[in-house]
């Protein structure tokens, strides 16, 4: 009797907690308020733009007034302009020569950083330049070392003896595409070697040592212990560098503005050049629509081809 | 680069008014009536300009329009902005419905949004009447299907500009009118080592100028009066063979040129003949260490070739007064009263130059007779050319000039890139999805 009153008294009803209070217990409910701030600026900011380009795309919009939908005839018309092969092409080029250009200096000054310098911290500051300084800077720098009369390669090189005439840089098209690939690759390096550095650094002295045991050479360590080390970083950088490349911009139209005749156009400035100089955005934003397969391709292709590996899983590399 | 007119600047430039009161005296006008515009109470007005070129350019214009200000108890703001952002902004205003009442844009900037722009036409009417008519080129870009949609309020030509003392070692006196003289005067200067040079590459301004020249002075032109691509024709063909003999004449690295190329050669003395606005000349000539090249310079037009008139288009100041305004009589009257002669040609006398006037009236200005070098400017309007010529002035115009198709055609033939025939095709070609009907 006295445990049945007592045990009424422990099963008094239990206070019904507030709708607010139920709702905030939803889990379901709490999931989409935590990530509704992040939606919301993902959608404002990265999927309505990027939808915008996509519908414009395929429409005849400029910029005196509303487009209306034509469905593929941007494409239609792109496809049968060599003006944007052109520009296809030498994107791909570009970015190609450029990348393996920014790797391969890159990599030798990250082994070389790496080694017990003087001054290694000073010296480290100092590589990053290129990259600190804004690309509109460098570029402007570059359009006077290019520029057809008062370059100051030209001007050194006359000095010494060396030329009778300016260095033509920029005035035809192939001198034009490797001096805009050489500046690039210039502003590249930083990135590629501060981050390459930063990978060497993880990897353990004691393989080294191992390895020193066992007799290899310095080719040998490097081929089987940093390389393999420094895949992982390098896939990631190198789909960080294609992207950059691939989509540069600044020191293009700084330099060159795409001339002569149209010959060092990438995508990116030829989307601008057409999209709003020229007023056609439909046009321009189809250019930059179509610039979206290769940067996928190239962002599975360092994944797969380089990232990929069966060690990075824990398992044996077979 | 907002800025409230000081009470300060609006005097000094009221008493330069004042000064110019007796100058302007020359300045025929004739009888003509003013259009109704009763100015809406409490107005506040916003214009848009591109920047100056010279201080008082800028100054008189505010006090200008502070004077309006003050006369009819409104408040007037004046923004100058860069000439590369003025076509942004005016897309931005007219597609939005918001923002500045008046824009002062570039050329056949009005005509892209003829539709969000107010009817100018009695107050061009009016204008035109009192100041001896309107001249050729501020027709071509003001009017639009016989009604004013804009008004034009001065126009920088792009002459030939010489140094004459390298043309008398040559065994010329002056730049020949016809193309023949010209291309030997050109091979002449190579000869001597002191070559001519003209942009080629993706210039907007001196790009086109030349480009535009080229084919213009052949007979050629982008489109018919109808507004049919016309640049595939037999005068283009011409005007391109011509190129491929006097590119060789040219001074190393036309085709890379911009903007600002020839100016830096021709200041450097790495060339000697080229082709640009009046600022190259007033850059030399108020710079102690180049006075002596301006002292040597000559400016005169183009040739002709084979037409009776110069083939330049002078670039256009154009003023719009946008329907979203909610002021659209004090705005048009604003526009109106900067046009009249106690305002116009104080303006005029203090851009030295630069500008040069839309209505004939004002060629009668002190300011043409201020420095002899400069009156090649004064008839830079009475030029019957424009970008996009012989047709009428569209958005396909306007992109054709901004994408350079004009230019590449020339540049890809002085290149040896590809013969005038498949340049004029390719032209052709990018031409006609500008004009495209929509």
């Amino acid at each position: 009797m006295s445990t049945a009153a007592a045990s009424t008294a422990w099963t008094k009803v239990r206070q019904q907690p507030s709708a607010l209070a139920r709702l905030f217990d939803n889990k379901a409910f709490l999931i989409v308020v935590c990530l509704l701030p992040a939606v919301g600026l993902l959608m404002t900011f990265l999927t309505y733009p990027l939808g915008l380009g996509v519908w414009l795309a395929f429409t005849d919009q400029t910029i005196g007034r509303p487009g209306v939908w034509i469905g593929i005839e941007n494409f239609e018309f792109l496809f049968e302009d060599p003006i944007f092969w052109s520009a296809v092409f030498y994107s791909v080029f570009y970015t190609a020569v450029a990348t393996v250009g920014k790797f391969a200096l890159g990599l030798w000054l990250a082994l070389l950083l790496n080694q017990h310098l003087p001054m290694k911290s000073l010296l480290r500051a100092i590589i990053l330049l290129p990259w600190i300084v804004p690309t509109v800077l460098s570029a402007i720098a570059f359009w006077w070392i290019y520029d057809p009369q008062f370059s100051i390669i030209s001007w050194a090189l006359m000095e010494m003896g060396l030329r009778e005439t300016p260095v033509d840089f920029i005035n035809s098209p192939w001198s034009a595409r490797w001096s805009l690939i050489a500046a690039n690759i210039w502003r590249g390096i930083p990135f590629v070697a501060i981050s390459l550095l930063a990978g060497l650094q993880t990897i353990s002295p004691s393989l080294y040592e191992a390895a020193l045991l066992d007799g290899a050479s310095p080719w040998q360590r490097f081929r089987h212990i940093t390389f393999p080390m420094l895949m992982p970083i390098l896939a990631i950088v190198m789909t960080f560098s294609i992207i950059f490349t691939f989509t540069d911009f600044q020191l293009v139209y700084s330099i060159t503005r795409g001339g002569p005749v149209n010959s060092t156009h990438l995508m990116a400035t030829l989307a601008f050049q057409r999209g709003i100089p020229g007023g056609q955005l439909g046009e321009g934003a189809a250019i930059a629509v179509a610039m979206i397969p290769f940067l996928v391709f190239a962002t599975l292709f360092s994944y797969f081809a380089l990232a990929r590996r069966k060690w990075q899983q824990g398992e044996s590399n077979d | 680069m907002a800025h409230l007119i000081t009470r300060r600047a609006a005097l000094a430039a009221g008493g330069a008014a004042l000064a110019a009161g007796s100058a302007s005296a020359q300045i025929q006008t004739q009888p003509a009536t003013p259009p109704n515009l009763p100015i809406e109470r409490g107005a506040t007005l916003r214009m848009l300009r591109p920047v100056r070129f010279v201080q008082p350019d800028e100054d008189v214009w505010r006090a200008n329009c502070e004077r309006f200000a003050q006369q009819h108890g409104i408040q007037v703001r004046v923004d100058f902005v860069g000439w590369e952002d003025i076509t942004q902004q005016t897309a931005v205003t007219a597609n939005t419905g918001a923002g500045p009442d008046i824009i002062i844009g570039f050329d056949a900037g009005p005509h892209l949004f003829a539709d969000k722009i107010h009817d100018m036409t009695d107050v061009a009417d009016y204008l035109g009447t009192k100041y001896g008519g309107w001249r050729p080129l501020a027709q071509a870009y003001g009017r639009r299907q016989n009604r004013w949609i804009a008004l034009p309020f001065g126009a920088s030509g792009g002459p030939a500009i010489w140094r004459t003392s390298a043309l008398r070692e040559a065994g010329f006196d002056s730049v020949p009118d016809d193309h023949a003289g010209f291309l030997r005067l050109c091979q002449a200067l190579k000869r001597i080592n002191k070559p001519a040079g003209f942009a080629l590459g993706n210039a907007v301004g001196d790009g086109n100028a030349f480009a535009n020249w080229l084919v213009w002075s052949f007979g050629g032109s982008l489109t018919d009066e109808q507004g049919n691509v016309s640049i595939n024709s037999p005068q283009t063909i011409n005007a391109l063979n011509y190129l491929r003999e006097l590119y060789p004449t040219f001074v190393q690295g036309t085709l890379a040129w911009g903007d600002i190329s020839n100016n830096r050669a021709y200041s450097a003395q790495e060339c000697f003949l080229t082709q640009n606005g009046v600022s190259l000349y007033f850059s030399l000539k108020n710079d102690p260490a180049t006075a002596a090249i301006a002292e040597d310079t000559q400016m005169t037009p183009m040739p002709k070739g084979t037409l009776n008139a110069v083939p330049n288009a002078g670039l256009t100041l154009n003023a719009m007064v946008f329907r979203h305004s909610r002021f659209p009589n004090a705005a048009k009257a604003l526009l109106m009263y900067l046009m009249e002669v106690e305002q116009y040609d104080p303006w005029l006398r203090a851009n030295i130059g630069y500008w040069s006037q839309p209505l004939n009236a004002y060629a009668a200005s002190a300011v043409w007779s201020s420095d002899p070098k400069i009156s090649v400017f004064r008839d830079t309007m009475n030029n019957p050319f424009w970008n996009g010529y012989k047709g009428p002035i569209t958005e396909g115009s306007v992109a054709a000039t901004a994408d350079y198709v004009m230019v590449q055609m020339c540049a890809s033939v002085a290149s040896g890139q590809a013969t005038p025939q498949a340049a004029a095709a390719e032209a052709e070609r990018r031409a006609q999805r500008y004009f495209r009907r929509r």
